[in-house]
């Protein structure tokens, strides 16, 4: 199975709202001393695509990213962690595209690198969120598409996926050529490259193209603008309970909770 | 183009509150934009990717709506993208406000900013975070069905589990009991928060740290990673309040804390609380509910 895993490299979630500022005329977050990873859920769906590959003995894993050259260390390490080939479409503008534009670049970046079976993309990133990617690259690639999946088996001559829902889980079966977005389980915890394997990941090539390269103009805007961004502020003062002994505070704290209960 | 609006339903407005909600958010809209509310039923039960957007694309393209709103729930999240790309239309999720001009306000950055949207592009194809907007006050129009189609080679759903069925959904819930890592084990939420929830008539849920550790299942994880929750009430027991989990519960109404570390920063999202060891409050707190509602 030829397989292809979109990833995001995006500002580090993890940063304290205290840390977290804006740029009011890029309407993006700035950068500070925040580091650059690799965003959780395109890390699981390499994670997925990895064990699939282990248990159905072959196959091919290509990792394909848009953004900036800083893209590198997150490809790089993708290759330490074993994808086969891993490629950049380089961001050369400075403007955040939106996620019609960034399907659009990835469908044709996936043209040019191969015919794949599977396609894969993390269910949405930390930083916009707008989890977009998977169901309109489908649609730039006319494939179908399952969202929220965890699991991919072959059974046969058809794909078994395991996909997360409201209620519970549902089992999906599907022929390939698709495309699958990924969710977050217990069991696609994003491995830990081997040390020798991060050394060796440092020579591999890397394929970069530009958007000249494969002959597509899009336009960043096209699909959706961001307006406005700011930081709301949401701080508010906390009443404690009041009372003297631990007795006197849990009586008021459960009289507040009947109050703001049986008023609902 | 009209200027109508279509909802897509994949639950029942008169007994599911996400879908009431969508349905107000459809009627407040229909009405700034001057058109009619138009609503599309999807039966949840037999519900098949490819199948029902194909279905659900054909009746847009028939009625030509100015905006199509969905609900939060799996199947609506998946196809508004893909529905929005068919119709030559633009999409946004997880929005908290809709404006006539079709401008959208949803959370970014895990929660730490908000971004309001422009749609360039119609229509207009929107998932809502339940809860957020009111329920509905008109009656709904007849819905429109979607029809039986074969499958052909496409992805077939071939079992649906049951692990939470019958359960109301994290995302409609009212009062919401929900526990961290300060909770310390499984005992604790099956022992205390669990009977604490029965008694508050609120759905458990728990923070990532408390679903990483297999206390609770990750079905009941709230936060940016886990399901955005909108309660009128939010009791976090043991919770930090890290922006990665406020991210979750951003639109509850009120939230109030029990937790052991004053300076934690989920004191300064709560209206109020207690600085205690949730130990020794929520057995005390049960006796005094119970007392209270004999």
């Amino acid at each position: 199975m030829n397989i292809l895993v979109c990833m995001k490299q995006i500002l580090d979630p993890e940063i304290p709202a205290r840390d977290f500022r804006i740029d009011a005329a890029r309407k993006e977050a700035e950068r500070g001393s925040a580091d650059l990873v690799a965003n959780i859920f395109c890390e699981n769906a390499l994670e997925t695509a990895l064990q699939f590959r282990e248990r159905s003995g072959g196959g091919r894993i290509t990792v394909l990213s848009y953004g900036a050259a800083s893209a590198e260390d997150m490809l790089r390490k993708a290759l330490a962690m074993k994808a086969d080939a891993a490629a950049l479409v380089l961001n050369e503008s400075d403007a955040q595209a939106d996620p019609l534009a960034v399907a659009q670049i990835l469908a044709a970046a996936a043209r040019k690198l191969g015919d794949f079976d599977l396609i894969l993309t993390g269910r949405e990133s930390g930083d916009w969120g707008a989890g977009q990617t998977g169901g309109l690259l489908a649609e730039e690639l006319q494939r179908p598409c399952v969202s929220f999946v965890d699991t991919v088996d072959v059974t046969g001559d058809k794909l078994r996926l395991r996909r997360q829902t409201d209620s519970g889980y549902e089992i999906v079966e599907a022929k390939p050529p698709i495309v699958l977005t990924i969710t977050n389980a217990e069991h696609n915890v994003p491995r830990i490259p081997k040390v020798r394997d991060v050394m060796t990941a440092h020579r591999q090539p890397l394929t970069t193209f530009t958007l000249a390269d494969l002959g597509v103009t899009v336009d960043p805007h096209a699909y959706y603008d961001v307006v406005e961004l700011a930081v709301p502020r949401t701080e508010t003062q906390c009443e404690l309970v009041p009372g003297d002994t631990l007795d006197q505070k849990v009586d008021a704290l459960a009289r507040r909770l009947v109050e703001v209960t049986s008023a609902l | 183009m009209s200027s109508d609006v279509a909802i897509v339903l994949f639950g029942n407005p008169a007994t599911d509150r996400a879908a009431s909600g969508l349905v107000g958010a459809g009627q407040q809209l229909a009405q700034q934009l001057g058109g009619s509310l138009h609503a599309i039923a999807v039966d949840a039960q037999t519900y098949q990717p490819e199948s029902a957007l194909t279905s659900i694309e054909t009746i847009c393209r028939e009625m030509a709506p100015r905006a199509i709103l969905l609900s939060n729930d799996t199947y609506s999240q998946e196809i508004t993208p893909r529905l929005a790309h068919r119709l030559g239309g633009s999409a946004a999720g997880d929005a908290v406000a809709i404006t006539p001009e079709l401008r959208v306000t949803r959370q970014v950055y895990g929660g730490k900013a908000q971004a309001v949207i422009q749609l360039k592009r119609t229509p207009a194809v929107v998932w809502l975070r339940s809860r957020t907007f009111a329920p509905s006050i008109l009656p709904l129009p007849a819905p429109r069905g979607e029809g039986a189609r074969s499958e052909g080679e496409g992805p077939r759903i071939v079992e649906r589990s049951s692990e939470a069925q019958g359960q109301a959904r994290l995302e409609d819930a009212r009062v919401i009991v929900a526990g961290g890592r300060g909770i310390g084990g499984p005992e604790g939420f099956a022992s205390e928060l669990q009977p604490l929830a029965l008694l508050l008539g609120a759905q458990l849920a728990a923070s990532r740290a408390a679903c990483d550790a297999g206390w609770v299942p990750p079905a009941l994880q709230v936060g940016q990673t886990g399901k955005k929750v909108a309660p009128d009430l939010y009791l976090a027991i043991g919770i930090t309040g890290a922006s990665q989990h406020m991210a979750g519960v951003s639109e509850a109404k009120q939230i109030a804390a029990i937790n052991i570390d004053r300076d934690a920063p989920i004191f300064k999202h709560c209206r109020f609380g207690i600085v205690e060891d949730y130990r020794k409050v929520v057995p005390l707190l049960r006796e005094k509910l119970s007392a209270m509602q004999r």
